[in-house]
């Protein structure tokens, strides 16, 4: 298998992968065996609905659907976030009745609510979550830091992974301050000093570390068992799981939780070689966790969420210096192993889109958050597929009209020829439901290809 | 050697506005002086941000110059700057929300523009908001916030300011992520600031400075 997947070319490869997620296997390795004809119909159209807008060969039989909610489940359900967060059972029957409810093409698996008990145990320090700095009603929130210096960009470049291993973790998780006094086991390879790097472990506090991890990873374990039961029980009622994993862009990963926002835009002014370095050094990494998740799940979409290469967050220059040439190198590594990179273009990308025409043509999607659709439209029409934009505003305070409108518009303007899923343009919580509703149904009705 | 230091600023030449100022400072000039001049500087700085020359990265990094300079120049002040302001604001992102990226540039750009603002952070309950209020008099308020859940913090907010007696007091402007004219008219506040400028131009017209 392996060696096949090697000498096949990436259109071929992204021709597999689709086909693996239109026919998906149960645990054991076999056919998957849904409950009844209509439901296997049903997913199966559904996959090549997705599938159709996104590779531009031909029209879907209708505008894809997509809601891509943050703890809308939760409250759909009666629940808090906290609840979801620290009664994993409780995820299953939330998410499920949110996606059967309302119907859309697929859903993004329950990984929104993540353990909190895994983030009590370590001492997580990176974000707010309910009930450990924001209310039991709310979601988490990042806290903006430096969580690498400055003057440490030599050492990240010089070994990323010693920095993910050991440094990162030191720093957002108090249990875990012991590691960064870990040593790497270079010297492991000659029999008498094969001892010496490990004389850490057996230090108090390393063992303390170590035996949070444990407990940690017992957490991790429950907790994907209930996202599983889920997504198991999804897939079975004809819903596909449109998501693989995840990636991202490297001027966003070293600006959103290594150096902050503000430390990445000093760097581009004191430091711009170190941190283009940086960005190179973790290009290989991002790459490789897409690639893996897309063939290990079996579905070709990786979710790629773009923060700050926005409309306003850099000028023109920027953008194609240091955000661009990055992002585009991991774009380019994904669609080469036959990965479709499903980016969620968070904010305004007005001023990109002239920039991001510059792809193969239909190998990836752009969902986006305040763009102008029309625009974007035009700009990627027969590059890649579009859609987003079903706007925060009018989800929570619109009135039901005025969200089918503006699906209806957004059909018109974006849905011309195929190339187009219809989606919210940014993570959404408490909504009016009556209007979620309103959307899917207008969709299925008014976006039917003749 | 004044024209050089506001252009060099203006421009973001870090070591030079440093040399600048310390060659300044050690032939013995007035400290009020050089802050004049890296005042003017940052009013050029925000003419570029609202001109769309410069952007957020090109602003942050202003802000940091400008902290060294009054860092080298603060030592030697016998007497505190007085400038005259444009008005008083009470800002702060709402209750529930923890982001102050936004925010940050928002007062950034008021401060640099002439504006009094007294900022409460993140995170402000309601009653710091009021208090604030009264407590400054401030006739302006920005209510700031990313996420979803801020539309109805920013409506508490504008209750509690009315609950108080202070709504016609005070001309109130929200702004951030997903905020809009529809959320305004949700919220019930006076205006919706799409960037930093539109702040801006809103305070200004609000205290009659435009």
């Amino acid at each position: 298998m392996e060696k096949q997947w090697q000498e096949m070319a990436p259109e071929e490869k992204q021709e597999t992968l689709f086909a693996r997620w239109i026919s998906p296997k149960d645990p054991e390795g076999n056919d998957l065996k849904f409950p009844s004809p209509e439901i296997e119909k049903l997913y199966k159209e559904r996959v090549t609905r997705i599938k159709d807008a996104i590779q531009l060969k031909k029209k879907p039989d209708r505008v894809p659907i997509l809601l891509i909610p943050s703890f809308a489940p939760a409250y759909y359900s009666g629940l808090t976030p906290h609840d979801v967060m620290y009664n994993y059972e409780k995820i299953a029957p939330a998410w499920k009745k949110f996606f059967v409810d309302f119907q859309p093409d697929g859903h993004g698996h329950a990984f929104v609510p993540t353990p909190g008990k895994f983030l009590d145990i370590l001492g997580f320090k990176l974000y707010r979550w309910p009930d450990h700095g924001v209310p039991k009603d709310t979601t988490y929130q990042c806290i903006e830091g430096e969580y690498m210096m400055a003057d440490e960009y030599d050492a990240f470049i010089h070994n990323p992974l010693h920095f993910f291993y050991f440094t990162w973790p030191s720093r957002v998780f108090g249990a875990l301050e012991p590691l960064a006094t870990l040593p790497p086991l270079a010297g492991v390879t000659e029999m008498y000093t094969a001892s010496v790097p490990f004389m850490p472990y057996g230090m108090p506090p390393v063992k303390a570390a170590l035996q949070a991890m444990m407990e940690a990873g017992d957490e991790a374990l429950k907790w994907m068992g209930a996202c599983m039961a889920f997504a198991g029980e999804i897939t079975m009622a004809g819903f596909p799981a449109y998501l693989a994993g995840a990636t991202k862009a490297p001027f966003d990963v070293i600006g959103d939780t290594m150096r902050g926002t503000k430390g990445v835009m000093m760097d581009i002014y004191r430091q711009p070689d170190k941190l283009i370095a940086a960005m190179e050094a973790l290009t290989p990494m991002e790459i490789q966790l897409g690639v893996d998740a897309a063939k290990q799940i079996g579905c070709p979409l990786v979710f790629m969420p773009l923060h700050k290469g926005a409309d306003g967050f850099l000028s023109d220059e920027q953008y194609k210096k240091f955000y661009w040439p990055y992002l585009k190198k991991i774009i380019l590594g994904l669609v080469d192993e036959g990965v479709v990179p499903f980016i969620w273009a968070e904010g305004g990308y007005n001023s990109r889109l002239d920039i991001i025409r510059d792809l193969p043509k239909g190998k990836t999607a752009w969902l986006f958050d305040q763009t102008d659709m029309a625009a974007a439209k035009k700009a990627l029409d027969g590059i890649a597929c579009v859609g987003g934009n079903m706007p925060m505003d009018l989800l929570t305070v619109g009135t039901t009209q005025q969200a089918v409108d503006h699906t209806k518009r957004l059909i018109d303007v974006c849905g011309k020829g195929g190339g187009y899923i219809m989606a919210n343009g940014a993570f959404f919580d408490k909504v009016k439901w009556e209007n979620l509703k309103a959307i899917v149904d207008t969709v299925k009705e008014y976006g039917v290809y003749k | 050697m004044a024209k050089d230091l506001v252009n060099m600023l203006a421009d973001l030449k870090e070591q030079e506005v440093i040399k600048i100022v310390k060659d300044r400072l050690s032939a013995g000039e007035d400290p009020l002086k050089i802050l004049e001049d890296a005042r003017k500087a940052m009013e050029i700085v925000g003419q570029r941000f609202a001109s769309s020359e410069y952007f957020i990265p090109d602003l942050v990094y202003s802000g940091e110059i400008l902290k060294s300079v009054t860092g080298l120049v603060k030592p030697k002040l016998t007497k505190a700057a007085e400038s005259k302001k444009l008005g008083k604001i009470v800002f702060g992102t709402v209750a529930g929300d923890i982001h102050d990226i936004g925010k940050d540039i928002v007062v950034f750009m008021l401060d640099v523009n002439g504006f009094e603002v007294h900022d409460l952070g993140i995170d402000v309950p309601v009653q710091k908001f009021v208090d604030k209020i009264k407590e400054t008099g401030a006739p302006i308020v920005g209510l700031s916030g990313f996420l979803a859940l801020a539309f109805d913090s920013m409506k508490q907010t504008v209750e509690a300011i009315k609950a108080a007696g202070l709504r016609d007091k005070v001309k109130i402007m929200i702004g951030g992520g997903q905020m809009s004219d529809e959320i305004k008219n949700y919220t019930g506040a006076d205006a919706y600031g799409k960037d930093a400028m539109a702040g801006v131009t809103l305070a200004k017209k609000w205290t009659g400075a435009s």
